[in-house]
């Protein structure tokens, strides 16, 4: 993408702001759910659709910061089921969650700094590493617990992972994200870090050039990103009271998905948290609407692909049609733009 | 880099430069021949601990499994060396390889008929990633995403738990997953034959040559005149067609395909593309680097299984070598950089020499 483009897809988006757009969709989506499934609007229906997302959401967002600086973490989900097939294991061999919670999220920041050196001191591209890191991580699951199950969970655990915060439809994982979510937006919209981040995804070595401490940062997000998963995976295992090496198998897919639609750019630099959570949000809405209109898990890969596709085809269509009338009328120069 | 190095535009006069070229020549060689030597290793080591290892069905065995791979990472090469990446490939091989199985069962369809169809369906799913992504510039990584799961959903609905099995599939197809000529079976040569095909035409020509200018440097080949979302648009075409070759001849080789057939394949391509030195951030590799990768992956597997190494191992061991192959990928590249820059202090000439380095090192991971 060149520089030109990005500009004038920025212009195109004072028009129409992607989060306002995405905010639309996701009225949209409620509105039109309640219309199509009556079921859809009470409010154990929504809880369940909320809690259904949990992973989801706690993982989206170290993803928005690392995609704001223009990485990417495809480990994720086989961190959540190393994690998942930990705590089973560590649980059938007699030790107490209280015990097994901070050694998994330990294991978690071990596996985002592995991910966080190899991307700074190496200076290798986060894809590459985490795909690597990916098939280690889920491997090093199976390795840990083969094929097999654990479940038989303490029930006063698993129902943390299930009610409500009383009085509210909240389920507990999602009034973490809840708190989680506002954090992270203080962090990424409110302070200098945040806007680090940002400087970093635009112009990585002019950041660099400006003092900001791009590898440093770079590790600490990883890190982060390992903990969250970590964690995502401890709720993943006690939510479904199983632990197995393959649990949120291809999660990390959906994770990206969300963060795309959300309006983050893949190119770094640009978005806000706020579109990844009503994006989170449509993707969860979206899924439990076809999930009780009995349409089948494939069509909802479908439907999600598709989002995808026209979540990010959308404002480069915008930014195509806006350079072909300046080009019209004169007002810039013809500059065909490189594909990226 | 290797594009930079090679070219005849940047052989200089005789002297430094040439020394410079003629390090980076060998340091590239080398990598190529690193892999080839972990190989030989491999296949050593393991042959004394298990004799069986290199007998004939063995061998034939290890060259059947990784010609399917090979196929996919020719076509995963040159989008990658284009800045690229192509991950419905999985997705394209299993919908290919069923949507052929159910055309041609209970039928005695041509093979040749069977083979167009699926490189026309490939083609097709090539088409619009290309298109998606050279003429809407839309990053790859999301678009190939998105693909990878609408095909993966296409291929669900229409496989609706149905499975082709073998015995529907008439026996000129099969026999070309069993058959061979002189002993050889047909699927390696295919393969051997499309990845000759790919790497000349990729070194040899100049539209070739501009695919690595394309991932070197986007704006350099644009500013260069070259048509960069042709040719982008044309290795996806390449990559889609190779995967719909693929997919039949996953439907020959192993005749029964259920609805997830080469599901999660994408990443073990990128994998072998990646291990075999293609560069994740465009412009440097080799198909014949790709297929060594792919090569490598497989007797890995393979070497594991004959060893009785526990199968769940399998996985990690595999991400462990991915992540060496590209760590020891990115030392060399950092070493070949310190020996042209203490080159170039020597000699006037030398910047042009010292370029392709540069231009391999300034590209950080967020491009990919």
């Amino acid at each position: 993408m060149t520089s030109d483009a990005r500009s004038i897809s920025g212009a195109a988006g004072r028009f129409v702001r992607w989060e306002t757009a995405i905010t639309a969709l996701l009225v949209a989506v409620f509105v039109g759910g309640i219309g199509v499934s009556p079921d859809f609007g009470n409010s154990g229906n929504l809880s369940f659709a909320l809690r259904d997302l949990s992973e989801i959401a706690l993982i989206a967002l170290p993803m928005t910061l690392l995609v704001v600086c223009g990485q990417v973490d495809l480990s994720v989900a086989s961190v959540l089921g190393l994690c998942s097939a930990l705590t089973g294991k560590l649980w059938d061999g007699g030790m107490s969650i209280e015990a097994i919670i901070p050694i998994v999220l330990a294991v978690g920041l071990v596996c985002g700094l592995i991910n966080g050196f190899l991307v700074t001191k190496l200076g290798l591209p986060s894809l590459a590493v985490t795909i690597g890191t990916m098939t280690l991580y889920r491997g090093l699951a199976y390795v840990t617990l083969g094929t097999g199950a654990v479940s038989q969970f303490p029930s006063t655990y698993t129902d943390m992972t299930l009610n409500n915060v009383p009085g509210t439809p909240i389920p507990y994982p999602i009034a973490l994200f809840a708190v989680l979510a506002v954090a992270t937006g203080v962090v990424l919209h409110a302070t200098g870090i945040g806007r680090s981040l940002f400087a970093i995804g635009a112009q990585e070595d002019a950041a660099y050039f400006a003092g900001i401490r791009v590898k440093r940062i770079k590790l600490v997000l990883f890190a982060v990103s390992g903990v969250v998963a970590a964690l995502a995976g401890i709720i993943y295992t006690l939510r479904y009271g199983s632990a197995r090496a393959d649990n949120g198998l291809g999660l990390e897919l959906t994770v990206i998905a969300a963060v795309l639609l959300g309006g983050i750019d893949f190119d770094g630099g640009k978005g806000t948290l706020g579109g990844v959570i009503a994006a989170v949000l449509v993707i969860g809405l979206l899924r439990n609407l076809l999930m009780l209109n009995d349409v089948s898990t494939e069509t909802q890969s479908i439907v999600t692909g598709l989002l995808l596709i026209i979540s990010v085809l959308t404002p480069r269509l915008i930014a195509v049609f806006r350079e072909a009338q300046g080009r019209r009328r004169g007002a810039r120069p013809a500059t065909p733009a490189a594909s990226s | 880099m290797t594009v930079l190095a090679e070219s005849p535009a940047r052989s200089g006069p005789d002297g430094a430069p040439g020394g410079g070229r003629r390090l980076v020549d060998f340091i590239l060689r080398a990598r190529e021949l690193s892999i080839f030597g972990a190989l030989v290793v491999l296949v050593i080591a393991t042959t004394i601990a298990n004799p069986r290892f290199l007998s004939e069905q063995g061998v034939k065995d290890i060259f059947l499994n990784a010609s399917i791979l090979v196929l996919l990472a020719v076509g995963q090469t040159i989008v990658v060396v284009t800045r690229n990446i192509d991950l419905s490939v999985g997705s394209v091989v299993g919908l290919v390889a069923f949507l052929v199985g159910s055309f041609v069962s209970g039928s005695e369809t041509n093979i040749l008929v069977a083979v167009l169809l699926g490189v026309g369906i490939g083609l097709v799913c090539g088409l619009v990633n290309g298109l998606l992504v050279s003429f809407c510039r839309v990053p790859a990584l999301v678009v190939t995403l998105g693909t990878l799961y609408v095909i993966q959903g296409l291929q669900y609905r229409i496989a609706q738990g149905e499975q082709i099995s073998a015995s529907e599939v008439p026996d000129g197809i099969l026999s070309l997953g069993t058959g061979g000529v002189l002993g050889i079976p047909y699927l390696p040569i295919i393969t051997v034959i499309v990845m000759l095909m790919v790497g000349y035409y990729l070194r040899s020509y100049s539209s070739g040559r501009e695919f690595y200018a394309i991932g070197s440097s986007p704006e350099a080949a644009r500013l260069a005149g070259i048509p960069i979302r042709r040719r982008v648009l044309t290795a996806y075409l390449v990559s889609g067609g190779l995967a719909g070759l693929a997919g039949v001849l996953w439907l020959a080789r192993f005749g029964t395909v259920v609805a997830d057939a080469a599901n999660g394949w994408e990443l073990t391509v990128v994998s072998a593309v990646v291990v075999g030195g293609v560069a994740i951030t465009g412009g440097v590799g080799t198909v014949y680097g790709a297929a060594l990768g792919a090569l490598l992956l497989t007797t890995i597997g393979s070497v594991l299984v004959v060893l009785k190494v526990n199968s769940f191992w399998q996985q990690a061991i595999t991400g462990v070598l991915l992540l060496v192959a590209i760590s020891v990928d990115r030392l060399l590249e950092l070493r070949m950089a310190r020996a042209l820059k203490s080159r170039t202090r020597h000699s006037a000439d030398a910047p042009a020499a010292g370029a392709p380095a540069s231009a391999g090192t300034a590209v950080k991971g967020k491009d990919s």
